[in-house]
């Protein structure tokens, strides 16, 4: 069947099956950002945005995505490149594997939440697994990156 | 995933109609299990056109649109005075913010899963359910009968009230299902669910009833209280704990509840 995406503002058009699911439509598009990990939404490392929320692409159906804003880290670059640099800063950044799902994650709660606390950043990234860091790094950069965005 | 055909229907009579003709036709909830529970379906109703994803507040109940994500339940201002905020809580509990974002209550409520959260927290409370063709049901009645799994739940009703109350989920990571999970409120009488046991939630009537007949609750009230529980509940073993263990935490986290609700 043919659906149409809205990608980073973008109007798309795509032929799929209805079973299948956002991260496989978008990946094989070329939007390499988005990671497969453990395709059971445990992992985070494939999250979008739908109209401005975080979501695991591996477990929404890309029909459901229709009629909806889709962001992807191509979409943000701006902000991901300067929370890239908290990242660097802080030594938070090792293999980047999760780096796409987390910067979403970040922008999402910069929408959500213009005071967000050292509390609400570790809550809000529940489920944005991480291998490398252990996580102390990255929370002290965001929470840079997010002091020094407001 | 094989989905032979997707419709995103125009009425509820749309959705029944079609629900009602093959058992391997299925209603979308919010989709975050689909992947783990489901591998084949002929036709996959979608209710998105419904306006089902709203909170209203009504004077005397609030009523969730079985479409509402799980997030947007658990940062609403009304919910969270609820009984003390003890659905909030519970859905605060789940994975992460990503899934919570997908998942709805209509979702969790008819996929009746045993490790569910939110549905120890409903039990305690006082909760309707508003199906197509069944019309009201009590969540009680919804539990304990599969009659109502071919229907289309529309909205679940939550009566206002600000009981005392106590949630706890234990589980071996924060990311994995409960082992056990406890919801106590306290108005004029005790209501108490246990899930994850490792089966469906149910509520402990003969420990309720044992503590609503009290007229001091002491520490030998809970000691019994407890054993109570433990004999009436239907622990058992799974991947994720044993019996024996799932009693132990029975015991001390119906203490700690019994104790919270009514210091």
């Amino acid at each position: 069947m043919k659906i149409k995406l809205n990608i980073n503002q973008q109007i798309k058009n795509f032929e799929i099956e209805p079973g299948d699911f956002l991260l496989d439509v978008l990946r094989d598009a070329g939007y390499m950002s988005l990671r497969r990990g453990c395709d059971n939404t445990s992992c985070g490392v494939c999250t979008v945005l739908l109209d401005n929320r975080p979501v695991p692409s591996c477990s929404l159906l890309a029909l459901k995505a229709q009629n909806h804003q889709i962001t992807t880290v191509e979409g943000i670059q701006e902000e991901a490149d300067k929370l890239g640099r908290y990242f660097g800063d802080e030594g938070a950044d090792q293999c980047g594997y999760c780096n796409p799902s987390m910067a979403l994650c970040v922008y999402a709660l910069k929408l959500e939440n213009k005071d967000a606390k050292e509390e609400d950043i570790k809550k809000y990234l529940v489920g944005n697994l991480c291998r490398c860091t252990g996580y102390v790094a990255q929370h002290k950069a965001i929470k840079r990156y997010l002091g020094d965005a407001s | 995933m094989n989905i032979k055909t997707y419709t995103a229907v125009d009425s509820f009579d749309e959705a029944y109609r079609l629900l009602k003709k093959s058992k391997k036709n299925k209603i979308l909830g919010g989709g975050a299990w689909l992947k783990l529970s489901i591998k084949e379906v002929d036709h996959l109703i979608s209710l998105e056109k419904l306006s089902l994803d709203q909170i209203q507040v009504n004077k005397d109940y609030l009523e969730i649109g079985a479409l509402a994500s799980l997030r947007d339940i658990e940062i609403n201002k009304d919910i969270l005075s609820l009984d003390g905020g003890i659905l909030s809580q519970a859905i605060s509990n789940i994975m992460g913010i990503t899934i919570r974002n997908l998942a709805t209550i209509g979702g969790s409520v008819m996929g009746r899963f045993s490790f569910s959260d939110i549905l120890p927290a409903l039990m305690v409370m006082d909760v309707e359910l508003v199906f197509h063709h069944h019309k009201i049901v009590d969540l009680k009645t919804f539990l304990s009968s599969r009659d109502y799994l071919l229907d289309v739940l529309k909205y679940i009703r939550i009566k206002k009230q600000d009981r005392r109350s106590f949630f706890k989920k234990v589980s071996n990571t924060p990311l994995d299902f409960s082992i056990i999970n406890m919801a106590i409120t306290k108005g004029d009488r005790f209501n108490i669910a246990i899930g994850s046991q490792p089966g469906l939630v149910m509520l402990l009537e003969e420990t309720m009833g044992f503590l609503n007949k009290q007229v001091k609750i002491t520490d030998q009230i809970i000691e019994e209280a407890c054993d109570i529980a433990i004999k009436e509940s239907n622990l058992g073993n799974n991947i994720r704990a044993s019996k024996a263990y799932r009693e132990t935490l029975v015991r001390t986290y119906l203490k700690r509840g019994i104790k919270q609700v009514t210091s």
